[in-house]
């Protein structure tokens, strides 16, 4: 109960303080128009702000070891979290400059009005596809090796349970961790992506169908999209999955297969709404018009005509669709029906090693295994979402 | 009002259609199995026999058809068919649990109630946190919440739930990390024990429906009636709130009502994660023994909770349009 007692006491605190805070700039500046017009949420938002920074900054400063001798694990992960927010912003920054200094001039036209947040995204995603490419010679270890020792805990300090060989330790059968991020890379998001660009491709070219031809087709298609997108996919796409595990036992396919397949089309269905809704604006043209009274063929019309000017919509909806997509899989391979076992992937990581964070309390180190293989996940969602915000905020502003 | 009824009546019949016709999908899916029902719960022990006797006794011989129907009309009297799982290892109390009703309506009420805690923190903190985000738009507070929601609407939620398992039980042990729930538990502690499941569901929806307020309001702020308001002079508060929220209103009951649908599918990774015994972790249990019968009454319940959710954010925004609502 004193937890709620305090908070209420901080928070009457803050108020007061605002006040004060808005008094005081008033009597200082002898009544400036930016303290004499300041509404009181403003305010109280300025000292809020303060007191989280004032807050932070000694948060930061505690000692890393309690009185008692037992690490204090808070301060050690918010130290962290701090000096890779630091680092983060410093690369996005240095990438932004590099990117206005070199390239061609439309590349340093386009860093030019860039915000950090999306520098950190490219940044990001140019640094995964990297990793996923060159995973075979960066990993330490093979992807599936299993090495002598199981269970070593993060961070390489032999006194804690760690082992320098192994920089994040290994896993329950004694495969190297790092080495499995790694290659988590290359599989988690390499499926995801083949996945995306398979669906982008039925949902794609049967919407632009659907726009150009209408009539029946059209009906036929929208209708059966409209069913399918009534059930919910990640709940569809366990039903899917539960039928696809027994024909893959029978048939002898890996079930990873069947799980692109199945993403595909339930997200297809996504794509084929978009496609169609853009495609039904471009068709009603003149220059359509003109090109069918020249007699070309649909498939002209279709890749031609109607795809360049559908670039736009598309390109940012792929993004989307793609993290939609990646956050699927990561969930199917957490519950255990995804991407399968001998491949290393990030959502299975996650489940197998989900149990080490009850030690963060005892080895702060333990607890990061899980946190990094599920951050890997949301690194790379959040990085494409800055992008796709930018792309979609730079094209309706230039519209207006 | 005649028309406002006729649309949303309209609507009600299009949903009944939609769930029918979802129905027949489930059905065909399900009986596109290798083999059938009769093999799949007898394994690798089939003998021509066996699997001759339970196909007869499940009614397997009968055609495709009337097959369907009998299960149509046992999902309409709540019949729900029997579980291939003759133990339901999170029902040891109730040893021999088999049919499926009685596995799935304890489970329900129990992820209805972590839905209703979710909605209840996530919906009036999203509505005002939007309301404060349109206020002070392009400040540092709205950049910082812009930031903030965006990360969180695309991390993956076992993360978040994670993220929150080592900040509020591990480091600092203020909520259960395992949300083991049963019968009879006094309605404080249940809270409780759920509330970190409710935390993080509620992180996952509250950036969505925070970033609709926003942009709702946003979007009405040029209008020649919201200048009109403000060149009376009146504070940009009640500018927001009396004058710009009730015509956002119609796009915000959508997307909360679009995001209860989405907390349905949502609750399948965070019950798994803190053990939550709800209809998700049934769902995704059944999935991995290939339990079919319960796999196919989860995903109609499923199913007909997102349509009708669906359904009512459709009728509210009808409901909450005035030019409908008074017609010429």
């Amino acid at each position: 109960m004193s937890g709620f007692v305090w908070f209420a006491i901080v928070i009457a605190g803050l108020l007061v303080a605002a006040y004060v805070f808005r008094l005081a700039g008033q009597a200082i500046t002898s009544n400036a128009p930016r303290f004499r017009d300041m509404t009181f949420g403003v305010a109280f938002g300025y000292v809020f702000g303060a007191a989280l920074f004032v807050w932070a900054v000694y948060y930061y400063f505690q000692p890393k070891i309690t009185e008692a001798g037992t690490p204090n694990a808070g301060v050690i992960f918010f130290r962290w979290a701090v000096q890779g927010f630091i680092i983060a912003s410093i690369a996005a920054f240095l990438f932004r400059v590099l990117g206005r200094a070199v390239g061609t001039e439309t590349t340093k036209k386009l860093f030019r009005s860039m915000p950090l947040t999306a520098s950190f995204g490219i940044l990001v995603i140019i640094l995964y596809a990297i990793t996923a490419i060159f995973a075979g010679s960066i990993a330490p270890y093979g992807e599936s090796e299993i090495l002598g020792a199981a269970n070593v805990l993060a961070g390489g300090d032999v006194a804690a349970g760690g082992d320098p060989a192994y920089p994040l330790g290994t896993d329950q059968i004694g495969r190297d961790i790092l080495s499995r991020l790694i290659y988590g890379a290359r599989n988690t998001v390499g499926i995801a992506f083949i996945t995306t660009c398979l669906a982008f491709f039925i949902g794609g070219s049967l919407g632009f169908l659907a726009a150009t031809l209408q009539g029946w087709l059209d009906q036929l298609l929208s209708r059966s999209v409209d069913v399918l997108m009534a059930i919910p996919s990640l709940i569809f796409a366990l039903l899917l999955m539960t039928i696809a595990s027994a024909w893959a036992v029978k048939l002898g396919v890996p079930l990873t297969i069947f799980m692109v397949l199945i993403i595909a089309m339930i997200d297809s269905t996504r794509v084929y709404r978009l496609a169609r809704a853009v495609g039904l604006n471009i068709v009603v043209m003149d220059y359509i018009e003109a090109a069918k009274l020249r007699g070309e063929g649909l498939g002209y019309l279709v890749f031609k005509e109607i795809l360049p000017n559908a670039m736009a919509p598309l390109l940012a909806e792929f993004g989307l669709r793609f993290c939609f997509v990646f956050l699927t899989i990561a969930a199917l391979s957490f519950l255990g029906v995804g991407i399968q076992p001998p491949l290393a992937d990030w959502g299975t990581m996650v489940r197998d090693l989900g149990p080490f964070i009850n030690f963060a309390a005892f080895i702060p180190t333990a607890a990061v295994t899980p946190l990094l293989a599920a951050g890997a996940i949301a690194l790379l969602t959040v990085a494409v979402n800055f992008v796709v915000d930018w792309m979609l905020h730079k094209t309706s502003g230039l519209q207006e | 009002m005649l028309s406002i009824l006729k649309i949303v009546l309209q609507r009600l019949g299009l949903g009944i259609v939609t769930l029918f016709v979802v129905s027949i999908v489930i059905f065909i899916a399900v009986n596109s199995l290798p083999g059938d029902f009769a093999e799949a719960i007898l394994g690798q022990g089939a003998t021509p026999e066996s699997v001759a006797t339970i196909r007869r006794d499940l009614g397997l011989d009968q055609p495709l058809v009337l097959r369907y129907l009998t299960w149509l009309k046992g999902m309409l009297t709540l019949d729900l068919g029997t579980s291939f799982a003759q133990l339901n290892f999170a029902n040891f109390g109730g040893a021999g649990t088999t049919t499926v009703a009685e596995q799935i309506a304890p489970r329900l009420s129990n992820t209805m109630f972590l839905a209703a805690v979710t909605a209840c923190i996530a919906v009036p903190l999203a509505v005002t946190l939007g309301i404060l985000a349109a206020l002070y738009r392009n400040t540092a507070f709205d950049k910082a919440a812009n930031m903030f929601t965006l990360s969180s609407i695309s991390s993956p939620e076992f993360f978040m739930a994670y993220v929150l398992i080592l900040f509020l039980a591990v480091l600092n042990p203020i909520f259960p990390s395992l949300s083991n729930i049963y019968d009879g538990m006094a309605f404080s502690e249940r809270l409780e024990k759920s509330m970190l499941p409710a935390l993080t569901l509620t992180l996952v929806v509250t950036a969505h429906m925070m970033r609709m307020t926003r942009a709702a309001i946003i979007s009405l702020l040029a209008s020649p009636y919201i200048e009109m308001a403000r060149l009376k002079g009146l504070s940009p508060i009640r500018v927001i709130v009396v004058h710009a929220l009730p015509n956002a209103l119609a796009p915000i009951i959508n997307v909360v009502a679009l995001n209860l649908a989405y907390l349905i599918t949502g609750v399948v990774v965070v019950e798994v994660v803190f053990v939550y015994p709800g209809i998700g972790q049934l769902f995704v249990d059944s999935v991995k023994i290939r339990d079919i019968p319960v796999v196919q009454a989860c995903c109609l319940i499923f199913a007909a909770a997102y349509i009708l959710l669906n359904l009512t954010a459709d009728v509210l925004s009808i409901i909450s349009n005035p030019r409908l609502r008074h017609p010429k």
